[in-house]
């Protein structure tokens, strides 16, 4: 390994208790909210800005400038919100858990310094149901922060109130789109809504409300403290900063990595993870969760940034890479993430009610061995009728994206899968039909 | 509250309801509680949604039975038919596919005499393959009665199940 680059956003899940109060303040907790609070909204907003801080929820718009989307609360006067998206469900993602768990007084001070910003006094954090220890860490230390003048009322004596209330989802994957996310928060089915208009404009209960990952806001205090220019001498010029990479799949150590954006996956596959396990050689990977481009192995030295992996016609996404040995079947592997999108498609649009179950079956048939030639044009011209833009949310360009690249990338196993009459490694057979149900 | 009291009060028990009472403070619409009502419900009224408390709720919410159960039904974890004592979520998305979720699914059958998607003979265990968990670095992994337990062989499955009164 080269000298370690610098870290910040794990530095303090190691400690003794680092879910705590006493030594969250220990470690300089809470000043960067003091600062704020000695700032004007406007130029946190700025400093931001400034910092070129992109969002770590999977689309990466610019926080600043999303921040300054809000509407002037003098022109303005209907509620606001932030609501916080804590609701990690795409597959190969685990790292707002973690940062929950472990570090829940730095998503806090996140969320006051982005509420004082965009002068919000109520922020909810819609947690996904199954985190259940997740959600009680944070519970609790919002409650201490309470205590300690932190939460509520004229917080630190600046004038500024703030409350943070936590919300429970119910395993549903499209609540984790901001739209969806809103209508769950309201009590409803997580469907997502037609934009624009805008959550800024039109958010909760149709009021102004921004919605930012735990991952995003956890990375504010950071700026606050050390600055809009230390935070650029991390990452690349239009990615800067660390980035919190889950590798998984068929590596020696699967793991959450904080790595500077810009690494080339190459280097976070041996130097983090240790390599592909057993000593075999890498087929396919994921760069950013199941809803960004499959690549093939010889595209492992891609930079992981937002330009790079899109100029390779994939995505950054959640920075999730998952890892596929020359064992595994891709043919398979499809089938799984779609048998996903289709049980997740909320079903408002038909391209993407009706594409994702088509595209689940052939895939099944694919790997099943009842594959046809011609199955493999018809995986691209559905795929084509899914996206870009032809649905109400991303969750129809979510299974069509993974769908091209594989059509792209490996029409030779697609075509060893129909010849072969089914997917070509017996290791990676299908669970029975029945677990998919 | 709404008109009939009664059929809620029959139905929750007042701790639930006071508790409730506390959670729509929280939000300037009586609907937005819904969702984290049907948790607690479920977690303290034997483990899934009976009909007679969904319409408590939505007496209490004054919304109509049929929408509550509209909600209830978009979202995974709750339970509108009985389950087991105890439920199994084995993971089978991709990163725990990729590290045998197969066989720990398989193993969890096998150990509690429940079908995938099923109710075990003796009522004990439901097993369910559920959708990624959000512990991909930490597969194979499931979730038994609300706790993670990951990184698992089919060793540990045996293990950890049997131990389950
Ligand atoms: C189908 C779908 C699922 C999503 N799931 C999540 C999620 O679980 N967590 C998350 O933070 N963002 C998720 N997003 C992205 C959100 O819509 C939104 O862009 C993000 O929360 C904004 O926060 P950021 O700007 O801080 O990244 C999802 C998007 C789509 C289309
Ligand atoms: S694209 Fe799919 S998930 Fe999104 S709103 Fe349409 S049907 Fe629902
Ligand atoms: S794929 Fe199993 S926890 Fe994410």
């Amino acid at each position: 390994m080269n000298a370690p680059p610098e870290t910040y956003l794990l530095d303090r899940v190691e400690l003794e208790g680092s879910h705590k109060l006493s030594v969250y303040r220990k470690h300089g907790g809470y000043k960067a909210l003091k600062a704020a609070l000695r700032m004007a909204p406007e130029e946190v907003v700025g400093l931001v800005k400034d910092s070129g801080l992109r969002g770590r929820g999977g689309a990466g718009f610019p926080t600043g400038l999303k921040w300054s989307f809000m509407p002037d609360p003098e022109k303005d006067p209907r509620p606001r919100y932030l609501a916080v998206n804590a609701d990690e469900s795409e597959p190969g993602t685990c790292k707002d858990r973690i940062l929950m768990e472990d570090d829940p007084h730095g998503l806090i001070e996140g969320i006051l310094i982005a509420c004082y910003a965009m002068r919000v006094p109520t922020a909810y954090v819609y947690v996904r149901g199954e985190f259940r220890k997740p959600y009680e860490r944070v519970e609790r230390a919002i409650r201490k922060a309470r205590k300690a003048g932190l939460v509520g009322e004229n917080i630190l004596e600046s004038g500024f109130s703030c409350e943070i209330h936590m919300h429970k989802g119910a395993g549903a994957y499209i609540c984790g789109e901001e739209t969806g996310l809103m209508e769950s928060l309201e009590g409803k089915r997580g469907h997502p809504r037609p934009k624009p208009p805008f959550p800024a404009g039109f958010g909760l209960w149709g009021n102004p409300t921004t919605v930012n990952n735990v991952e995003t806001l956890f990375n504010v205090p950071f700026i606050l403290n050390r600055g809009a220019a230390w935070y650029r001498t991390m990452g690349t010029e239009s990615s800067p900063g660390n980035i919190l990479v889950g590798i998984s799949g068929h590596v020696e150590r699967p793991g959450v990595y904080e790595v500077p954006l810009g690494t080339p996956a190459s280097r976070i596959l041996d130097d983090w993870a240790g390599g592909v396990w057993h000593g075999r050689k890498l087929k396919a990977w994921f760069p950013g969760g199941s809803s960004t481009g499959l690549l093939p192995a010889s595209m492992i030295g891609l930079a992981m940034d937002h330009d790079s992996l899109k100029a390779a016609g994939s995505m950054l996404g959640t920075a999730a890479m998952i890892m596929l040995d020359e064992t595994a079947s891709v043919v398979r592997a499809m089938e799984v993430i779609l048998r996903f999108y289709d049980h997740e498609s909320c079903g408002q649009c038909s391209q993407c009610r009706e594409g994702t179950q088509w595209l689940h079956q052939i895939f099944a048939r694919l790997s099943r061995g009842n594959g046809r030639m011609e199955d493999i044009e018809l995986l691209s011209s559905l795929a084509n009728g899914m996206a870009p833009g032809k649905t109400i949310c991303a969750l129809s360009d979510a299974a069509a994206i993974p769908t091209h690249a594989v059509v792209e990338h490996f029409r030779d196993e697609l075509e060893a899968c129909v010849r072969a009459g089914g997917s070509p490694v017996t290791e990676q057979q299908p669970v029975t039909a029945e677990a998919d149900a | 509250m709404s008109g009939s009291e009664e059929t809620t009060s029959a139905v929750l028990p007042a701790e639930l309801v006071a508790e409730f009472d506390e959670l729509l403070k929280c939000y300037p619409e009586r609907q937005a509680a819904l969702i984290p009502m049907l948790h607690r419900c479920q977690e303290e009224l034997g483990g899934w949604i009976r009909p007679e408390v969904l319409e408590a709720v939505a007496d209490y919410l004054s919304m109509e039975p049929v929408e509550v159960y509209g909600v209830a039904s978009f979202y995974p974890m709750f339970f509108l038919k009985p389950v087991g004592k105890h439920v199994v979520g084995v993971c089978h998305n991709i990163s725990c596919e990729l590290r045998g979720a197969r066989d720990i699914l398989a193993k969890a059958c096998e150990v509690t005499g429940a079908h995938p998607g099923g109710t075990s003979p003796d009522g004990r265990f439901t097993v369910l393959g559920v959708e990624c968990q959000g512990t991909c670095t930490n597969a194979p992994m499931f979730d038994l009665d609300g706790t993670y337990h990951e990184r698992l062989t089919p060793d540990d499955v045996e293990r950890i199940l049997g131990e389950v009164e």
